[in-house]
């Protein structure tokens, strides 16, 4: 979708304080100078190829295939990146782009602390002084994330407002950029925010669609039928649609975090219950009251536990290009389960929000049809959570 | 562009010497409270009197003033109840005349989007509100906002950052009521030192605003006022008054009250 003004359709826009439009005109610009430079692209598509292990696999996923009984299903290994997950796709381009600007520091929230891992790597790389904004429910959802950020040399922030979740490192992160950003970037973490984030991050992880478009035409001679990826703000979701935005014979598939379901109120499933609102800088969908406050989300995935969904999400939801679906709590830890077992791969658990859905739907789907899941991430960091969720006693 | 009636009346608070303007979080521990502490405010002469709607995720407030969104909403305020508590103000109640002064809130944009922007407007006129200040609504996205407020009155207040540079003159030019201008890089909240570029940047919207400019953030004590009011023609004391309020709850008026005294006669001498 072409987009204008950092606008998709109604969606997306710069709703920031007056302090940071500086900041983000300066970003703008910065992308639009470096994005076709020859010598930027040049040194990120080596950085993606030799340090982040791209292309990714498309694999055949032969038993779950078999196991469901319809449609062909492939599996886009983002979970087999450096550092665990799609994340570093957008960091060493917005790293390098940091770089480029002259910035020496880069800051960052980060939910399941995929995003905070994957820019404390980069910084670390590109020898950057790095702070990772963390809520402190999440710190302790994923203590051996916080003690990775750390080894890579990382500092990172215990944010204790609000709900003490994604939203609250978000905003944590946005109000310290106000206050340094001369040699500072936020490096965010997903299509969301103001402009020109949304863009920049499906940008960078477009890779992820063009490559399942190549493998894909080499393994099947085709196209995909549907590529389905999980939705918190919505990268890998953005970066596995784009290519095929353009494609109607390619449904596109969202999955959101309904947690306890989305009639309960502990759910984080902004299209299925949100109203459009204005909030971290964007018009999108947002979880919210009658008066506009944000409500305090809940998803067993600490990645999608977000009350808002990016704007080129919200706007391919309004046209109808894409559609969204929730996934309960349950139904993501037994897809969790069930590729571990049938597949031999530990899915996290926010992917595992995707396989859950496709469980669903590939039986009654005819067998020469293909769906591409994209594995968004490993679930190494969710097994201790999954343990605690199965009333599992485990001692490290 | 012809002069809302909002702007008018804040333009006119500038009117009799340096202007104080004084914030605090509706509904912040409770609505009644708020209540008597505008009244308070205004007898010992703050000039204008802006109104914190509180908000669950306010990205432009430091430490002291989303501690005082959370008590608000933790004691349930809703914009409903400050709209009707403005009406009180304005109308007089058990034996005090309505109050007459200029009134703001200072809303993030999802309050007034949820709500329903022209439902919001025509709330404000009913009411009697003068002004609002949107922190999340920059001058590029401000049109939607003027284009349902302006026809009612209703003025929209311009901030300028130490970061503005050359959008200064787009803002400024724009400006009704008073432009604020943002003392320092960050969030509020109380600080020992202003940085002194703010005089440079108040001289250079000078060349092109008529309005009155005021300076915001950081400023919390009389000698601050003070040395702000050499710059500008008023200053806005905001997490000062909050900290008082965390400190005091209910009651906060004698403190408040002698807080602002204070900053009103440090103004009075400029």
């Amino acid at each position: 979708m072409a987009e204008q003004n950092g606008r998709f359709g109604p969606f997306g826009g710069q709703y920031i304080p007056e302090t940071l439009m500086a900041a983000v005109t300066e970003l703008e610009a910065a992308y639009h100078r470096y994005k076709d430079d020859p010598d930027f692209v040049r040194e990120l598509d080596g950085l993606l190829a030799d340090y982040a292990g791209r292309p990714s696999r498309l694999y055949y996923a032969e038993k779950m295939t078999r196991d469901l009984g319809g449609a062909r299903i492939y599996l886009k290994r983002e979970d087999l990146n450096h550092t665990g997950s799609h994340k570093i796709n957008n960091v060493l381009g917005q790293v390098l782009l940091a770089k480029r600007m002259g910035k020496t520091r880069v800051i960052a929230e980060t939910g399941a602390g995929q995003h905070g891992v994957a820019t404390a790597t980069a910084a670390a790389l590109m020898d950057m002084e790095c702070e990772i904004f963390m809520g402190r429910e999440d710190t302790e959802r994923q203590v051996l994330n916080v003690y990775r950020m750390e080894l890579l040399g990382a500092k990172v922030n215990h944010v204790m407002t609000g709900t003490m979740t994604l939203k609250d490192a978000v905003n944590a992160t946005m109000r310290e950029w106000a206050s340094r950003m001369a040699d500072t970037l936020y490096v965010l973490g997903s299509v969301m925010g103001p402009h020109p984030f949304p863009t920049i991050v499906r940008d960078f992880q477009s890779v992820i669609g063009r490559e399942i478009r190549t493998q894909m035409l080499a393994a099947e001679g085709r196209l995909p039928d549907m590529v389905v990826a999980c939705v918190g703000g919505g990268s890998n979701a953005a970066g596995t649609f784009y290519d095929f935005i353009g494609e109607p014979s390619v449904a596109l598939v969202g999955c959101e975090a309904a947690g306890l379901g989305v009639d309960n109120p502990k759910n984080a499933a902004t299209i299925a219950n949100g109203t459009v609102g204005v909030f971290h800088g964007m018009k999108s969908y947002f979880c919210q009251d009658e008066y506009g406050q944000i409500a305090p989300v809940y998803s067993i995935s600490a990645g999608l536990d977000y009350p808002g969904i990016g704007p080129e999400h919200a706007s391919l939801h309004d046209t109808g290009r894409a559609s969204y679906v929730p996934v309960t709590d349950d139904e993501a830890v037994d897809a969790f389960e069930y590729l571990s077992r049938t597949e031999g791969i530990i899915p996290a658990i926010e992917s595992a929000h995707a396989v859950a859905h496709v469980r669903k739907i590939a039986g009654a789907m005819d067998k020469d049809k293909i769906i591409v899941i994209t594995l968004s991430g490993r679930g190494d960091k969710d097994v201790a959570a999954i343990a605690r969720y199965k009333g599992v006693d485990i001692h490290e | 562009m012809n002069k809302g009636r909002g702007a008018a009346r804040i333009e006119g608070a500038f009117a009799g010497g340096k202007a104080l303007i004084t914030f605090l979080t509706g509904g912040d521990p409770g609505v009644a409270t708020t209540e008597k502490l505008i009244r308070a405010m205004d007898e010992e002469g703050a000039d204008l009197i802006e109104i914190g709607i509180p908000f669950s995720d306010p990205i432009a407030e430091g430490p002291i003033i989303q501690d005082a969104d959370e008590r608000a909403l933790a004691a349930g305020t809703t914009v409903d109840d400050l709209f009707a508590m403005v009406a009180r103000l304005r109308a007089g109640a058990g034996g005090a005349a309505g109050l007459t002064k200029p009134l703001l809130f200072m809303t993030y944009y999802n309050p007034i989007f949820t709500y329903g922007v022209e439902r919001f407007a025509a709330k404000c006129v009913e009411s009697g509100l003068d002004g609002l200040i949107v922190p999340d609504v920059p001058y590029e996205e401000s049109g939607e906002i003027k284009a349902v407020f302006e026809p009612h009155g209703i003025a929209i207040i311009s901030m300028i950052a130490p970061t503005s540079a050359d959008r200064e003159t787009m803002i400024a030019k724009d400006a009704q009521g008073f432009l604020y201008c943002v003392s320092s890089l960050g969030v509020t909240g109380v600080r020992s030192e202003i940085r002194s570029g703010i005089g440079g940047i108040i001289e250079a919207v000078r060349q092109v605003s008529g309005v009155p400019c005021a300076i915001g953030f950081g400023i919390s004590t009389p000698a601050q006022a003070e040395e702000m009011a050499v710059l500008a023609d008023g200053v806005i004391v905001g997490s000062a008054i909050v900290r008082i309020i965390a400190e005091h709850g209910a009651e906060s008026e004698a403190p408040v009250r002698a807080y602002v005294r204070a900053m009103k006669d440090a103004l009075r001498a400029k």
